[in-house]
């Protein structure tokens, strides 16, 4: 499988064209949009959780490209049913594995989270898929 | 002189560069990417570098490498004379009056920062306007926000029209008396517009303001003339011309370097060094501290070589047939909107397609072997005069080829087909 076709999956472009928790959150400050520095992609998230603190849904919005995109969506059904410590913890290893500090294996044990795998080896995209995962640790610990 | 004679013989014509031996110069091209040929169109964010860049880099450190302006033994005087004759090079090369106006710095961020904190702070009063432009790269506007933060100025910018030109009438309309330097780049970077400095410099001047032109992106373009640019400072990066990476060039007219203070202390920048205080070198050697890259500038006086070896003329006509068909081929891919439509731009297109993300797009391309550029292009405030968070960007040479611009259309084409 060529870098490219192992990038973009079909369970990436699923997720692309079809974001699982996209949603309005034009309630939510401007200041509260996390960016990427090097392409000027923002996203925002809402955290919803049910009444023993297991995370519903993660709701999100903004601007990225197909595997930005994909992440948020895929972070969303990978978090649900999680405590917000769970999802925290879980965010912390996804981006460790991506960013080469720990093995890329871990992904493996993420379920559909390990399509991402193909974009470790690109240093420049691996912001793309990190993205709202910091976004989300920084939503989290802004709750705790 | 004999001009009747010499009519009988046919005019000579210098032969015309031929595309595959000029090409076959750049060593990388020889590269394949994802199993196709490399088509670089990403010559705006660095240049492909010659083999004879190459080889006088490899040939100061095989047989002349030593500090210079120290080592008084044979090598330390070749160094020595390679640093200073670079000098001398550049200084023609622009058409600055004397070789001190030239400063060596890593590149056009370092030489505009050296600008905004030397004379920033030695002559920005409070209440005093900087004026940039809404086009300007982030080198251009942040040591100015830094500047004015420390000096309590004001930052003012400069309107884009819808064709991407300055509206340099609202300029001279608005004009704030209180403005000490416009700072303003020769060609943007994403809708490659080329400024009109002449008439900034003009309006600048005649108000009693100074002008900084930022040449990183015409540098290998056109010929650049300060004089008859007319602008005070001039900033300009060798990695963008053909020279490698850490080398750059800041010119200023020589009075107003002479009255700037020193910009970083250390070796090299010092006539005497006391205990409390020092003294400072002349021109340029006060602004030139510590070891700098003479490899380097050894890169860049061999890339001028290159440039004038190929000749300005060639230059304009090569890269102004290839903007054309490049407009006319990104045109013809449906859904894509390009930014900028300047009279006379240079041949960089930024391009955004409504529903696909530029790194969507880039990453496709380079699938084909073709590289572009996607992102902010370091212009968040243009960005958002534009309405789009990122854009893709295609940016030619002379030397690029029209199959490698007719394989961009194809492949916007292909992207377009795969995502949506």
């Amino acid at each position: 499988m060529s870098g490219f076709d192992e990038l973009y999956q079909d369970i990436i472009m699923d997720h692309y064209r079809r974001p699982r928790g996209r949603a309005d959150l034009s309630h939510i400050p401007e200041d509260r949009v996390m960016e990427n520095p090097t392409c000027g992609d923002s996203i925002k998230l809402e955290v919803q959780k049910d009444g023993e603190g297991r995370i519903v849904e993660i709701r999100h919005q903004g601007q990225g490209c197909a595997i930005s995109t994909a992440s948020a969506s895929l972070m969303t059904e990978f978090a649900r049913g999680m405590s917000g410590e769970e999802a925290r913890a879980a965010a912390a290893r996804f981006v460790a594995a991506l960013r080469g500090d720990s093995s890329l294996d871990e992904l493996d044990a993420m379920g559909d989270l390990a399509a991402l795998r193909g974009v470790a080896g690109l240093p420049v995209r691996v912001k793309c898929a990190t993205l709202p995962w910091h976004a989300l640790i920084r939503a989290l610990e802004a709750e705790a | 002189m004999g001009g009747d004679a010499m009519s009988a013989f046919p005019t000579v014509v210098p032969a015309e560069p031929d595309i595959v031996t000029l090409r076959s110069e750049f060593p990388i091209l020889s590269r394949e990417i994802n199993g196709h040929p490399l088509a670089y169109l990403d010559n705006a964010a660095t240049s492909q570098k010659p083999r004879s860049v190459i080889e006088a880099v490899d040939a100061f450190y095989t047989s002349h490498n030593a500090n210079i302006h120290r080592s008084l033994h044979s090598l330390g005087e070749e160094a020595t004379a390679d640093w200073e004759g670079a000098r001398k090079k550049v200084a023609r090369f622009i058409g600055a009056a004397t070789t001190e106006e030239i400063v060596f710095t890593r590149g056009t961020t370092e030489s505009i920062n050296l600008v905004a904190s030397s004379w920033g702070d030695a002559f920005l009063r409070e209440g005093d306007l900087i004026l940039l432009t809404l086009m300007e790269h982030h080198s251009n506007i942040v040591p100015w926000q830094l500047a004015a933060a420390r000096r309590g100025a004001r930052l003012a910018y400069i309107a884009i029209e819808e064709d991407g030109s300055l509206d340099l009438e609202a300029v001279e309309r608005g004009w704030d008396p209180r403005t000490r330097i416009v700072c303003a780049t020769h060609m943007s970077n994403v809708l490659g517009t080329i400024n009109d400095l002449r008439r900034l410099a003009d309006i600048a001047h005649s108000h009693g303001a100074l002008l900084l032109a930022d040449a990183a992106q015409s540098v290998p373009h056109m010929g650049i003339d300060v004089g008859a640019l007319g602008c005070d400072f001039l900033a300009f990066s060798g990695h963008k011309m053909y020279a490698p990476m850490g080398i750059g060039v800041l010119w200023g007219r020589e009075a107003l370097l002479e009255a700037m203070p020193p910009y970083m202390g250390g070796g090299d920048m010092i006539r005497s060094v006391g205990l409390e205080s020092s003294t400072w070198n002349e021109l340029p050697w006060k602004f030139e501290a510590g070891t700098p890259d003479v490899g380097g500038a050894v890169g860049l006086s061999a890339a001028i070589d290159f440039i004038e070896t190929i000749g300005w003329d060639y230059i304009g006509r090569r890269e102004s047939a290839l903007g054309r068909l490049a407009l006319e081929t990104l045109e013809a891919v449906p859904g894509l909107r390009v930014h900028g439509r300047a009279q006379g731009r240079g041949a960089v297109f930024s391009f955004s397609f409504e529903d696909i993300h530029p790194h969507d797009i880039a990453q496709f391309l380079d699938r084909e072997g073709i590289a572009v550029r996607a992102g902010h292009h370091c212009a968040q405030p243009l960005m958002r005069h534009l309405g789009v968070p990122a854009t893709a960007r295609a940016s030619l040479a002379f030397w690029n080829e029209e199959a490698e611009v007719r394989r961009l259309g194809e492949a916007l084409e292909g992207a377009r087909r795969f995502y949506l």
